[in-house]
Formats: structure tokens, sequence, C-alpha cells
């Protein structure tokens, strides 16, 4: 797999990447998303605490020229929110897989991981559908 | 420039240029533009803030008028008095429809006597074209030359330092929106204009489209020295918007007259008998109702095009967002909308519904950007 699609994550089709520790998911966006986007210039995310179902809107990521809905790849609990992106929105871009992540969801429906796409998965999916 | 065979956006001289720079390519208006190049939107528009930006514009039009009769053409057709100008001065007008409502925003040349250009937008190419002919046809020779004639953008603080060493022409003695034919860039034969969309000093060089590329070639090598760069459609919006330059299609159509649109200054109601001058009129002595507003988020958001604004007080709907982006260089969110005249004051209060959320905005006066 490429740099870009770390293998130790899980995908979806609207290019967020999601990242399984225990009951916990790490929820962000890929890295094709972020070249899509350009410039991150704001980042909404929710509260922790709240309660999402699998493709409801988790936040949103603004670029100089878009903005885009990013969906929650599973349903669960916030647990914990990226804080710092509010002021410091470029992590999005410079660190995508890492410094970018956006929020922390305790699963509440661990056989919708199985809807998600492994790294191989997602790379044919991206060939597919994005040329 | 190529003729569209299909729905195929039209590409310029320079688009292989762009794909060999790494530039995101879009359909924009019909034609295959640079949005952006691989430094990234941010990075353009402060190399044009502080160094040399480059830009693509040779999808503008170029309509020549020539003969004895062309001045009072170009008088017939546009707002502003042409009679003002002399041989190699602009100045930038609208095109207005009977009904006062703005054809096109446009810069007018004069060349000579009896031969003036006026550049025009890509998207109203055609639109112009034919309202030119409508109005005043049987006048003078009106004559489209926009796929032959090649468009480059050269704005920022050291546009003069980076041309300078590629030609002759005396550009230091040559002021803002005057303009040299019939001198060489780069060893091409050109014209250049004190001229831009920027808020920065710069100029817009015109040349053969066979000369596009290499003149583009050659300006690159010029700028990257100096920290210059190409920039793409992206950076090009925030840097007017900054600059609170009007984009036609977004902040003025076919509705909305220029009095609304804060262009009053264009507006010489004693130039001529231009058309829609009876319509502004009437707008001039019954007074407005809109106007084109600029303001500043307050909260936390990013006006886009087409988002409502509301009264914070009615909490009614009050028009829409027509532009609104991010200002790199103001450090703000920055936008533009027609509201209420009322509304419309300096320091009055916005709510501008971002997808749901409404978040409060100030409007302001003047242009978010002036260079220093």
């Amino acid at each position: 797999m490429s740099e870009n699609v770390p293998n130790d994550l899980l995908y979806t089709e609207d290019h967020e990447w999601a990242r399984q520790e225990g009951n916990l998911v790490t929820v962000g966006i890929t890295q094709f998303a972020v070249e899509q986007l350009g410039d991150v210039t704001q980042v909404e995310l929710p509260r922790e605490g709240e309660t999402l179902k699998r493709r409801e809107v988790l936040g949103t990521v603004e670029s100089v020229k878009a903005v885009s809905d990013v969906y929650a790849p599973i349903s669960g609990k916030v647990v914990k929110v990226n804080s710092p992106l509010h002021d410091s929105p470029e992590y999005v871009n410079e660190e995508p897989y890492d410094g970018g992540w956006m929020v922390q969801i305790e699963i509440s429906r661990p056989d919708e991981l199985k809807e998600l796409m492994n790294a191989q998965a997602y790379e044919e999916f991206l060939k597919e559908h994005e040329g | 420039m190529n003729s569209p065979t299909s729905s195929e956006p039209r590409t310029t001289p320079l688009s292989q240029a762009h794909r060999r720079l790494g530039a995101k390519m879009i359909d924009f208006g019909g034609w295959l533009m640079p949005v952006n190049y691989p430094s990234g939107i941010l990075e353009e528009h402060k190399a044009t803030r502080t160094a040399v930006g480059m830009f693509d514009v040779c999808h503008m039009g170029e309509i020549h008028f020539r003969g004895p009769r062309a001045a009072e053409a170009v008088q017939r057709l546009v707002t502003n008095q042409v009679g003002k100008l002399f041989d190699g001065r602009a100045m930038y007008t609208v095109a207005c429809n009977p009904t006062g409502g703005i054809v096109d925003d446009l810069i007018v040349y004069r060349v000579k006597a009896d031969h003036f250009l006026i550049v025009v937008n890509a998207a109203n190419i055609a639109k112009d074209h034919r309202h030119f002919l409508d109005q005043v046809g049987s006048w003078c020779e009106i004559r489209n030359a926009s796929d032959e004639t090649g468009l480059i953008s050269f704005q920022g603080p050291k546009a003069q330092a980076a041309l300078a060493p590629l030609t002759r022409a005396p550009l230091a003695s040559l002021k803002s929106f005057h303009f040299l034919t019939d001198v060489e860039v780069a060893g091409r034969p050109a014209w250049i204009a004190r001229t831009g969309y920027t808020g920065e000093d710069g100029f817009e060089i015109f040349c053969a489209v066979a000369d596009a590329e290499p003149l583009w070639q050659a300006l690159l090598d010029a700028c990257a020295g100096l920290g210059g760069k190409p920039v793409g459609l992206g950076a090009r919006d925030t840097l007017r918007l900054e600059a609170r330059l009007s984009l036609y299609g977004n902040d003025l159509n076919d509705q909305t007259t220029p009095l609304e649109a804060g262009l009053g200054w264009v507006v010489k109601l004693d130039a001529g008998d231009f058309v829609g001058r009876a319509a502004l009129l009437r707008q001039h002595e019954a007074g407005l109702t809109r106007k084109l507003a600029g303001f500043v988020m307050l909260g936390r958001g990013i006006a886009r095009h087409g988002y409502p604004i509301h009264d914070p007080a009615s909490g009614a709907k009050v028009g829409e967002v027509t532009s609104g982006t991010v200002g790199p260089t103001v450090g703000k969110n920055i936008g533009l909308g027609y509201v209420p005249v009322a509304l419309a004051r300096a320091g009055s209060r916005l709510l501008i519904d971002c997808r749901g959320k409404p978040i409060e905005a100030e409007v302001v006066e003047g242009p978010f950007y002036r260079r220093s």
C-alpha cells in the first residue's frame, strides 16, 4: 500500500479513515480528501458526549475553495475531539493520519466495522472512482 | 482558445504549461483553467502580496473597435466617460442593458482616436460581442480578437523589478491604467498595461496566441528568483475579494445595476446617451433599495456564494452572499452580498446562514485590503 493509504486503517467511500483500538475508533479524512480540498482553513467538530449514527454528519472541513461534510464512519458516542484543530486547521493538510485526526468514537455497533473498506479495497475504490 | 468541438472545456495556449507545473485543472465557465499549483492557494496568495504572482488570463476576451465613430460607439456602450481617455490610457467601466443591469464589467483602452480595445470577461465574450453588434454594429468595425490574443497578468510589489529585465519598455514611468502598445517582452511583440485584478501593482501583457507560452516561460524564469509563482483561480479569487473587486456572475449580473453594486464611480450620467442611462438616472433619482455590502465574519464561519443573509433584528432573509472566502492577508473571513440599504451601512450587523448556523457579520466600507 502507498503511504497515502496506510495499511492499518479502515476507510469509507466518503474518504474518512478510522483507526480501531479496542472499542474506540479514531476518525479523520484521507490524504486523497485533503488533496481535493486544498488548504484547510476551518474545522468544525461535534461536542464530546454527542452520539452519532453511522453516515451522520460529524463535522465540516472548510478549505479556501470549498466546504465539505465529514461523516461518521461508525455509530457511537464521541468521547474525544481534536480541539487543537480549531486554532490549527492546517494539521489536517500536514498530517491527515496523525495530528489531523478529528474525533474518537466509542463504538456502539461493532458489526458496522465490516462495512468499511480495508486499505487495499480503498485504493481500488480510488482507482475506479476518481481516476 | 480552441474552438469548442463538444462540451469539452476550451483550453488556453498555456494549458500544457500548467500541466507541466502540476496544476490542478478545473472547468471554469467552459474553460479548462488551473485552480491552483502544487504549492496551494494560500502560498500563491502570499506570493502575489509579497513578490509576484503570474496568471493565465488568455481566456479573457479582446474586442476591437475601429473607425472614425469608434469613440462614439464605445461611449454608447459604457457608463464611464470615454471622452476622458487619451491614447495609451485605459479605464474600468461597465456596459449596461436598457434596464440598467450590467451586461459585463470591462476595461476600455484607447489605442488611438479611432481605435479602442475592450477587454471583457471570458464567460461573456459571445454575449458581449452580440450586444456590441446589436447596439453599434453599423457605427464602426467591431472585431472579436479573443481567439488570437494571449493575456498574462503579472501582479505584485516586485512585478516591475521582475519584468524590467525582459523589456526595454519604460515601465517606471508607466502609470496605473496606462498602457504601451508595440513594445517587446522577451523578444516577442506585446502590449503592456499597468492594470490587474489583485489589489497589487502589476501588469497585464497582451501578445499573439503563438507567443503566449514562450512569454509565460520567460516570465516564470524572471519571477522565480524574486519569490514569484504562477497563481491559479483559487488565489485569484481570494486576492480580488480582499481588494473588493467584483466578479461578474457572482457580484454583478444582468439584474444588478452599477449603482447597486457600488460602482457609481464608473457611472457618468452626463457622459452621453449610453445604453441604460435612462434607467440608471431613474434609479439614481428614486434612490436605491439594495446595495452590495462588504462584510467581515465576526464568528467562526466562512461565507460562501449563495448563503442566505438575515437581518438580526427581524430574523428575515434579506439577501444572499454573492462572494465569500477566507482573506489570507487580512486574516478575516470576508464576503459580499446585496442587502437593503439600511443594512448596507458600515457597522451594521448581519447574520450569515452558514449551512444552518447563523454567524454574525459586520458591514465594512471600502476594500478589505489596501496595499501599503
